[in-house]
């Protein structure tokens, strides 16, 4: 066992600076309170829409109660590839409560929109529904179906007769290799890159591994599966949507419908889960919405769960070659990571798994690669953690054999390796805490009692194994706008096109308030989900936080300037003629400094003497200058215990201690909500999660909830999250300091179960899931 | 609708008959009454929700879900399969939880139904409500109905004290979302409270 507690000479006072760079970012205002005062920022709040959702008046997409709604079913293509001959809906036409049925040889014309993310326009798949009789995958849609009831439009939809001329379907990576293609680029990251000459390196290392490993296709599986619910007002759209992107879906619905944005109208207030597969836009949202005009009411479109296996992307399965090289004391001297995946006949999404590879550890030599086959399954999307999910898994896994062969704890192979930079941009971190991650976990799990030799631990009959992987995210922003008003009785508000997908939104914009004026979280309203309101960017890439939190801190800082100019401006204020810098404000009231703060005034009394409804700021704030200093990226270590029953070749989770740094921790409540959610989904990932497809057909075999199994409440055990909570000094400039936390803590998950049930069995497998069936095989 | 010329009926048709046959070989089985191609009557049913007494005219075919979801306006119940897979569709009925999903309308004339919307009592939470909002028991909260409707049952069933006897008893509920220590923790505080 080696010593994990040496883990550099900062590990006991807390480093303020890893980094080095120098002083943090002056963000302090004149007038906000410093954050961390006496508010609820970085304290556990309780949800601010938690009695909404207990109580079922949350409303999602297709709860919203719409007048004279009638029903829409779409109809999916039983097979993979061909064509439509032929569509018969003469029998469902004369069915009771028919409306309307809308096909490729039946719809309004539809364009292709730009598919630029930058400019918050992402179809899921370029190619329009309806666009002409092709099939690309089983699931695509042919017809939609609209009748008066849900069961009418059901059994409608049940006598529509299609036609296919079949072609066979290309469905397994193999079979298509003949259409391999090495894709340039994932939203502006190279997948083809290398530093230094991991070839050469590799031939001269001292202590080699080299294996592939192999994930496969996923799909999210959100307990809200996707609705779209259209109303039409003349030429004006509502779209009742389930969307991790208000503004992206308007800008997206509307260019393919080609009608002017300002006419759609985006409402999406509560989104029943999404991890990615709501982050595009998918054809739902465009087919409600002509199947309403169409029929000159408004329609509701709910997927069923089986069409949400073809309906809105899906983690591709991938293949990894991971080659490391290492000199005898474990210091990386190569590294070269090349990745195999699919994407569709119809559009290109890839799974960059090699990206991160990039910087996680310290090493001269490193290359990446990655290639694509087109197979006829629907296109890709991303899922909680594109890339790096994935990615750690393949990375990790292959650190543990690398540590074996060395003879090396597997947590000092990693502090041996740390990037004291990101080496690959050659930037300084803005901050990083991933020694801290390693001692508090490690030190929390017990993981020096561990026995590094397989088989060695035993709990009765079962065998124990001890695994742990590295976690890391990047620290991702983008432009983010917010309104805050000051309310004449002295309550606020706080409003943003954002989304609150679960990860608590609501609740965190309503702290960043309640700290800046000094208003109580009860007496604050936050607004999100709707695409009227300030824009901000997709709830995905876990930006939210760092994107949407300082603007709103600016709107405050600028809604509370206005106040102190009222009061200032008012004759009957006791603040009257002072200058603006002479007035402060504490715990809801505004006074000249040095003053006791019961000589000023409450804002509502400012409010009220100058009879006013309320003062609104606005705040709009975007990543400048920073990014080019700094690298951003957020990192951590998950250790997990496994024990296996040998006779039945059932490996379970019993244990998991994480920890993490994601800057400061705005909510420790829903973030450690977060940590469970990602950690959860992880075990999914080693242990049980994939989509099979049968390769004769394209169909896929266990659309459902049964056959695709995720974690029940039976599958998790005791998890322990902890968080190294010191603020980020260089994502925001309004002292927020946090990273976003939704993605991060599922990564490294699935490579600390394999390398757990590596520890306790002796067998390694590297192909997840990690089901009975392979563990009996080795 | 996801393949055509199948609806719900004619697999229960088949269904019913492949299981017929297989258990009693020699015994005719009996042609059902109903044509499946041919769309369902409505009929007339009283339903009590959360106390009130409706009468109601419903679509044979309409199950108890997508009533109360689209005929009743309480859309507080959830639909995450239709399959009964995943539990966010959980009520009481007659005061035992069943997934709301997987049973017809039609076949709950004079019954009780308890859904979500009826647990909090002039707006004063339930405990089970209450310990999950004090637990952060759910972060997207669409399975938080059909956990809740579980947790409040599972009170009044015979199930053991352990944590693995909660999770076992909870496992007809998934959360994607992964709230479950929250879940367990939160059901575990009404229960402390209740003995
Ligand atoms: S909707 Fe009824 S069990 Fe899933
Ligand atoms: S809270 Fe989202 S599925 Fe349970």
């Amino acid at each position: 066992m080696q010593d994990t507690s040496g883990q550099g000479q900062n590990s006991q006072q807390h480093p303020t600076d890893t980094t080095g760079v120098g002083a943090a970012a002056d963000h302090t205002s004149n007038r906000l309170p410093e954050l961390s005062g006496n508010g609820s920022f970085g304290r556990p709040t309780p949800r601010h829409d938690g009695t909404l959702k207990v109580t079922g008046q949350a409303r999602y997409a297709a709860d919203h109660p719409i007048r004279r709604v009638v029903h829409a079913v779409a109809i999916q293509s039983t097979i993979a590839n061909g064509r439509v001959k032929n569509i018969d809906a003469s029998a469902a036409e004369k069915a009771p409560g028919f409306l309307a049925i809308l096909h490729h040889g039946k719809a309004p014309k539809l364009y292709r929109p730009s598919n630029d993310f930058m400019s918050a326009t992402k179809p899921g798949e370029i190619r329009v529904v309806f666009e002409d009789d092709r099939v690309y995958y089983a699931g695509q849609y042919i017809a939609l179906v609209v009748a008066e009831t849900l069961q009418q439009a059901n059994y409608a939809a049940s006598l529509v007769k299609i036609e296919y001329d079949f072609l066979h379907p290309v469905i397994d990576t193999d079979q298509a290799m003949n259409t391999v293609y090495d894709p340039e680029q994932f939203f502006g990251e190279k997948l083809t890159a290398q530093r230094g000459d991991p070839d050469g390196s590799y031939a001269a290392a001292a202590v080699k591994h080299e294996a592939t490993y192999s994930t496969p296709l996923e799909h999210h599986n959100p307990m809200e599966p996707s609705a779209s619910m259209a109303e039409w007002n003349g030429d004006e759209l509502t779209l009742y949507e389930t969307t991790q992107w208000v503004v992206g879906a308007r800008n997206t619905v509307a260019e393919t419908l080609g009608v002017p944005q300002e006419k759609v109208h985006i409402v999406s207030p509560f989104i029943g889960g999404g991890f990615g597969c709501k982050g595009f836009i998918w054809p739902h949202s465009v087919l409600s919405a002509i199947a309403s005009r169409q029929v000159g009411r408004p329609v509701k479109l709910n997927l069923t769960r089986k069409q949400m296996f073809s309906a809105c992307g899906h983690r591709s399965e991938t293949r990894q070659k991971v080659r490391l090289g290492a000199a005898a004391d474990g210091k990386l001297t190569s590294i070269f990571h090349d990745t195999l995946v699919q994407t569709s006949p119809v559009d290109e999404f890839i799974e960059s798994c090699g990206t991160t590879t990039e910087m996680l550890y310290s090493c001269p030599n490193v290359g990446i690669a990655h290639h694509a086959v087109r197979v006829n399954i629907a296109t890709p999307t991303p899922m909680r953690a594109p890339g790096e999910n994935p990615g750690t898994y393949a990375l990790e896994s292959a650190l543990d054999e690398l540590a074996y062969k060395l003879k090396i704890d597997p947590v000092e192979l990693r502090i041996r390796n740390h990037a004291d930079t990101n080496e690959h941009t050659k930037q300084p971190w803005s901050s990083k805490y991933l020694k801290d991650c390693y001692r508090m976990a490690a030190e929390k799990f017990g993981w020096s009692k561990r026995n590094p030799e397989p088989r060695s631990m035993r709990d009765g009959k079962l065998l124990v194994g001890w695994g742990m992987a590295t976690a890391t995210y990047p620290g991702m922003r983008n432009p983010g706008a917010a309104k805050v008003r000051i309310l004449q009785d002295g309550s606020a508000t706080v409003v943003s096109a954002t989304q609150d997908m679960g990860g608590g939104t609501y609740t965190t914009m309503v702290q960043v308030v309640s700290d800046a004026l000094g208003i109580p979280v009860e007496r604050i309203q936050s607004t999100l989900g709707d695409s009227m309101l300030p824009p901000a960017p997709v709830s995905g890439g876990s930006m939210t936080t760092a994107s949407v939190l300082p603007a709103i801190r600016k709107a405050c800082e600028q809604a509370l300037t206005k106040l102190v100019q009222t009061a200032i401006g008012d004759e009957n204020s006791p603040m009257h003629g002072k200058k603006e810098d002479e007035i402060t404000a504490q715990n809801g009231r505004v006074f000249v400094k040095g003053s006791s703060p019961s000589s000023g005034n409450t804002y509502a009394e400012v409010l009220a003497s100058k009879k006013m409804a309320a003062v609104e700021g606005e705040g709009f704030l975007q990543p400048g200058e920073e990014r080019k200093k700094y690298a951003f990226q957020s990192f951590g270590a998950q250790f997990v215990e496994v024990k296996i029953d040998p006779e039945i070749a059932r490996a379970r989770v019993t244990r998991v201690v994480s920890a993490f740094d994601v800057g400061k921790v705005v909510n420790p409540t829903t973030a450690r909500s977060q940590g469970y959610s990602g950690i959860i989904m992880g075990i999914g990932m080693a242990l049980m999660e994939h989509t099979i497809y049968d390769d004769r057909d394209g169909s896929i075999v266990n659309s459902n909830l049964a056959d695709y199994a995720v974690p029940v409440n039976a599958d998790v055990p005791d998890l322990e999250v902890l968080f190294v909570d010191k603020p980020d000094p260089y994502i925001d400039d309004q002292g927020i300091g946090a990273r976003g936390i939704g993605e991060i803590t599922i990564t490294g998950v699935a490579a600390a179960v394999a390398n757990a049930v590596y520890h306790a069995t002796g067998q390694r497998i590297r192909d997840l899931p990690i089901t009975p069936d392979k563990l009996l095989q080795v | 609708m996801d393949s055509p010329g199948w609806n719900r009926r004619s697999f229960l048709k088949a269904a019913a008959a492949a299981g017929a046959a297989a258990a009693m070989p020699d015994i005719a089985v009996p042609e059902p009454q109903v044509k499946p191609d041919v769309p369902a009557s409505s009929q007339s049913i009283r339903l009590k929700v959360n106390g009130t007494s409706r009468q109601l005219n419903v679509d044979t075919r309409a199950t108890l879900l997508d009533t109360l979801r689209e005929q009743m306006g309480m859309a507080g119940t959830k639909k995450g399969c239709d399959h009964g897979q995943c539990g966010a569709c959980t009520v009481h009925v007659n005061g035992r939880r069943i997934n709301s999903c997987l049973t017809f309308a039609v076949m709950h004339d004079g019954d009780e139904i308890t859904t979500i919307e009826g647990l909090a009592d002039a707006g004063q939470l339930s405990p089970m409500q209450a310990a999950f909002v004090e637990h952060d028991a759910f972060q997207c909260g669409y399975c938080t109905p059909g956990q809740i409707m579980s947790a409040t049952a599972l009170l009044r069933e015979p199930v053991g004290n352990t944590d693995d006897d909660l999770r076992e008893a909870m496992s007809g509920n998934i959360c994607r979302c992964g709230a479950y220590p929250n879940i367990l923790a939160a059901i575990k505080s009404v229960r402390s409270q209740h003995s």
